[in-house]
């Protein structure tokens, strides 16, 4: 038994999107007010629900986001921050206590990280070890709330406000990391993976051992390039390119092979707007203007990378 | 062949810029039809996976009010004047920075940081407050051009240290996938055979955040130059 689930935490957060959603139609300057305020309402409902809903009926909701998105009915407030003159005037109050806050969320997420999945009261756990990290970020999340009300002595609906107008400059891109992996378990469950790694090595000879490490790291990038996940690459690459050829034909080393091909991986997830929770969902909450914006300054790094991994590989993995 | 259809979707609706959510719906429908399920099946799907995988936007809900609050008071402004006070500092110096510590800790297990929690309100301004302490103003462009870096500097660092570190995900996972086909693998030789990417990546940026600090200051260079050229 454990103590504190996530559930919980989705509780809190599906709870706050339905505050945003009902200060959103009471909103009536809002230029998108209800396709809005319909919108945070139903990813509310996702997360309040999100259990005890049968899957089919979510997957109507999603739908209904989706098309609510695309039919461009959700949109920004015209409503404003805060002005610089009125911010600069309160950081010269509150000047390093402002940091604080902002720093007891990593301070939380390592002490939780480092402690909470030890607590236990004989079979009665106070967190799932499986989810400390996210139990302890996301109390870090609260306890930092609780810390920035005090020491700003704003008003409560002040946090509620400012989160909504954040989270409506990210607008539907939000939940686009979650769409995206629904995808990845359809392209799963449909085979891709497959077609792709019988692709890959039917294109390029295999029988030499160079060949069989660039397959193998391409294969890798191209294939997390289109699933927005190397995780999801590693299982179907790793058994249809890298087992049969560089393991199996050539006597490669499987550790260095699975190491370094994750890694080449990670190059595709630097490169690809599949990876949304990465590289879109971060151009939106710096208010870049194009939304491509960080994927093109990953690019050349990603390439410098991707070249010395397969360097790395094709040295030592033969080698060692 | 023809299960290719949804990343020919992808492809085609991204490169046509249709809403990104209706075009990975659509790709999932081609997907899901052409491998034989019903469409009921399809919205069964999206809705199982979209709920298993709502701790992907859950920690930008819990954190962005409280980093909203913050803002409200000043934090962004802090971060670039705090900023302004340090020398030798400059914007690609101080996502370098970054991008070690961030290597580091999440080598160490400890993941701190991210994109709502670190990035918006803390190193984004830094790294602007430091270009403009040594450059002046910045034409907006640049400005877009350090903020890209910074969600750069925290996707790099976070990335290509985390395989260090043998109690996550990626290890794991490999571990776990060769105990399925039969293969003794070490974890710890996985782990450390992480390294030196890890290093070729803190490489990579380095040489990506020299040239954004000279990139800054040959815009500088130009725009005071007009200005000298335009006159009183």
């Amino acid at each position: 038994m454990k103590l504190i689930t996530m559930e919980a935490f989705y509780i809190i957060g599906g709870a706050g999107l339905l505050l945003m959603a009902a200060r959103i139609a009471r909103d009536a300057t809002h230029p998108k007010r209800w396709g809005s305020a319909a919108f945070w309402a139903l990813l509310a409902v996702t997360f309040l629900l999100g259990d005890a809903l049968p899957p089919v009926v979510t997957g109507y909701l999603v739908l209904a986001m989706a098309v609510l998105a695309a039919a461009q009915q959700v949109g920004r407030p015209t409503e404003q921050g805060t002005s610089r003159a009125e911010r600069m005037a309160h950081e010269q109050r509150l000047r390093h206590r402002l940091l604080w806050p902002a720093l007891l969320i990593p301070a939380t997420a390592l002490a939780g990280t480092l402690l909470l999945d030890k607590v236990h009261f004989g079979g009665v756990w106070l967190v799932d070890p499986r989810q400390v990290t996210l139990v302890a970020l996301s109390l870090g999340a609260l306890l930092a709330l609780g810390a920035g009300l005090r020491l700003t002595r704003a008003p409560p609906a002040a946090p509620l406000a400012e989160g909504s107008r954040l989270l409506q400059t990210i607008g539907w891109a939000l939940v686009l990391p979650q769409l995206l992996a629904a995808l990845g378990g359809i392209f799963a469950t449909a085979g891709v993976g497959e077609v792709v790694a019988r692709l890959v090595a039917s294109a390029l000879p295999t029988q030499h051992a160079f060949v069989a490490v660039l397959a193998y790291c391409m294969g890798m990038a191209l294939f997390t390039i289109v699933m927005g996940n190397a995780f999801a690459a590693f299982a179907v690459i790793t058994g249809g390119i890298g087992l049969p050829f560089i393991v199996r034909l050539h006597g490669g080393n499987p550790a260095i092979m699975a190491a370094v091909g994750m890694l080449a991986g990670y190059c595709g997830t630097l490169l690809t707007p599949m990876a949304a929770n990465f590289n879109i969902v971060p151009a939106m909450l710096l208010e870049l203007k194009d939304r491509y914006a960080v994927i093109k300054a990953q690019a050349p790094i990603a390439a410098v990378i991707f070249i010395a991994n397969v360097l790395l590989m094709w040295f030592c993995v033969y080698r060692f | 062949m023809i299960k290719l259809i949804g990343v020919l979707v992808v492809a085609a609706g991204f490169a046509l810029r249709f809403n990104t959510l209706l075009v990975v719906m659509a790709a999932g429908i081609a997907t899901g039809l052409c491998a034989g399920l019903s469409f009921h099946e399809i919205m069964t799907q999206f809705g199982r996976f979209f709920v298993e995988n709502r701790y992907l936007t859950l920690p930008v809900v819990l954190i962005v009010p409280v980093i909203g609050l913050l803002e409200r008071y000043g934090l962004q402004e802090h971060a670039e004047r705090f900023i302004r006070g340090a020398r030798a500092v400059t914007a690609g110096r101080v996502l370098l920075l970054y991008t070690a510590v961030r290597q580091v800790s999440i080598a160490l297990g400890v993941n701190v940081g991210g994109h709502a929690g670190a990035v918006r309100p803390l190193i984004a301004p830094m790294a602007e407050g430091a270009a403009r302490a040594r450059h002046g103003d910045l034409p907006e462009e640049m400005v877009q051009t350090v903020r890209a870096h910074a969600a750069a500097a925290e996707n790099v660092g976070n990335f290509f240290g985390e395989d260090i570190f043998i109690a996550v995900g990626a290890v794991l996972l490999m571990k776990g996938f060769f105990e399925a086909v039969g293969l003794a693998v070490d974890v710890w030789s996985m782990a450390l055979w992480g390294i030196p990417t890890a290093l070729a990546a803190f490489g990579a940026m380095w040489w990506r955040c020299r040239r954004l600090d000279r990139s800054l200051a040959r815009v500088a260079a130009k725009t005071t130059g007009a200005e000298r050229r335009g006159g009183p």
